[in-house]
């Protein structure tokens, strides 16, 4: 159990783990890890560390098959040594109602009316959990989907704003979630200023609300940003280790 | 000729290319066009501008050549894997010609066993039916001889290279015959163990390598020493 700081925000401003309250975490992204999955990635946010794999489109089992379009199954779950205390395996509610509201926020991006009959599958297994996991969960989805090639209309990505001491931070951690005053997990395609998700536990005032979307935005571009550099590098690499050989 | 190539990952604007209907690599999204996948894009000096995808899968045409697996069988039917989201189908009907006053052996899955590879055509797919394929046209059926060797359906260009030069380097070096599917099925025929095994090598290589520069080169080297290294 964590144990409840006396404050979250210290003199100068910095928070319990010595960020503003506008700084992400130290953002980790690596693609392409799995060699039996069409794509998947491993995004760190801190200490919060999610790996995704996608399969597909590929057949489906009639029961899921939809005429008109490829059935998209998300998988969202936390492996039993991601907590400090051991996490029953067995899917609890709170993993199957993430599955369920990670796949309605993938569904707007993810074209899946080109594969008819099909099924694609978004397995997100979380291996370290330091709060954030479900935005983590987001931005590791996003990029396996990519690396996998399934047509999606842009890169998203996720970020949780909370308020501690009343102040509103971007990226909250473990403490600042379990003793915070709010917690908004906010899931978006900046380049659509498309929102997937969109979810608020705890209290804003109206102009707190406004000004936590704000910094959700700011920080999800950033986040997507961060994305688009990870492509892009992955595949110049593979361009200079090929040339290398001449 | 010059041309620009970068690199563009999904819901990047591209501009001054149309969006086909058959092709989901970019889409319209409000008055802008957009790619959906990770691709090159090649803006060429005459100002033709290109997207090849890096990742993706096949999707199954009317027309298309393909080299299927059989996988499995139904009562009057094979069914293939064809490297695409699709089952393919093939009716024994078909398989052996069968036409007005004749009949398909009573034992037909004999001659087409799981595992075995088979060219054939698509002729029919759409958006509520599998694949349909014939084998009765020319060059088609049952392979017998050589080996077949599956890439990622996206490689296959490269493997062919820009006006077929890859694959008369490949022919030319190492006097294969080479039958490359669209759906990345690679059927090698040599008559030559070692040979067949150095033209595998050679297109796994340029599957691995296949969005680098001077590859051809490197392959042509590469088949050169590996066949002195075996006295072929």
């Amino acid at each position: 159990m964590m144990v409840r700081p006396e404050k979250f925000i210290d003199g100068s401003g910095r928070r319990v783990d010595g960020r503003l309250p506008n700084e992400l975490r130290p953002i980790k992204m690596q693609i392409g890890l799995l060699k039996n999955a069409n794509g998947s990635a491993l995004v760190e946010y801190g200490l919060t560390k999610v790996i995704a794999a996608v399969y597909g489109p590929r057949e489906s089992q009639k029961f899921v098959s939809l005429p008109d379009r490829a059935s998209l199954r998300v998988r969202y779950h936390m492996a039993p040594f991601s907590t400090e205390e051991r996490k029953n395996p067995v899917p609890t509610r709170r993993e199957i109602e993430l599955s369920k509201v990670l796949r309605e926020s993938l569904e707007p991006i993810v074209m899946t009316n080109y594969f008819p009959r099909t099924t694609i599958d978004v397995f997100v297994e979380v291996l370290q959990s330091d709060g954030g996991t479900r935005t983590v969960a987001a931005t590791a989805a996003s990029l396996a989907l990519a690396d996998a090639g399934i047509p999606i209309k842009a890169l998203f990505g996720g970020v949780a704003i909370g308020k501690v001491d009343g102040v509103l931070v971007v990226d909250i951690n473990e403490v600042e979630d379990m003793y915070g005053d709010a917690d908004m997990p906010i899931i978006a395609a900046p380049d659509l200023s498309l929102v997937t998700l969109y979810q608020l536990n705890g209290v804003l005032s109206k102009d707190e609300f406004q000004e936590a979307f704000d910094m959700a935005i700011n920080a999800i571009t950033r986040i997507v940003n961060m994305e688009k550099e990870t492509l892009k590098s992955s595949y110049q690499v593979e361009n200079k280790e090929g040339d290398l050989e001449k | 000729m010059s041309s620009n190539k970068r690199i563009v990952v999904p819901g990047e604007v591209i501009e001054g290319i149309t969006p086909s209907v058959q092709e989901f690599y970019v889409f319209n999204y409000g008055d802008t066009t957009r790619a959906s996948m990770i691709g090159v894009l090649d803006i060429k000096q005459d100002g033709q501008i290109n997207f090849s995808p890096i990742n993706g899968i096949y999707m199954p045409r009317e027309g298309d050549v393909v080299i299927g697996l059989v996988t499995s069988h139904g009562v009057s039917n094979w069914f293939l894997d064809i490297n695409s989201p699709y089952q393919a189908i093939l009716s024994v009907q078909d398989f052996f010609g069968v036409r007005q006053n004749s009949q398909a052996p009573e034992d037909p899955f004999r001659y087409l066993q799981i595992g075995e590879f088979v060219k054939a055509k698509i002729v029919a797919f759409d958006r509520i039916r599998n694949p349909l394929l014939t084998v009765q046209d020319k060059g088609l059926g049952k392979i017998v001889e050589g080996s077949v060797i599956i890439i990622h359906p996206t490689k296959v260009a490269r493997v062919i290279g820009k006006k077929g030069s890859m694959i008369e380097t490949l022919k030319a070096t190492t006097g294969c015959e080479y039958f490359v599917a669209v759906n990345g099925a690679i059927h090698i025929k040599c008559g030559n163990k070692d040979l067949e095994a150095i033209a595998e090598t050679a297109i796994e290589t340029i599957e691995k390598q296949a969005h680098t520069s001077g590859l051809t080169e490197r392959i042509k080297k590469f088949i050169e020493e590996e066949r002195k290294i075996r006295g072929v």
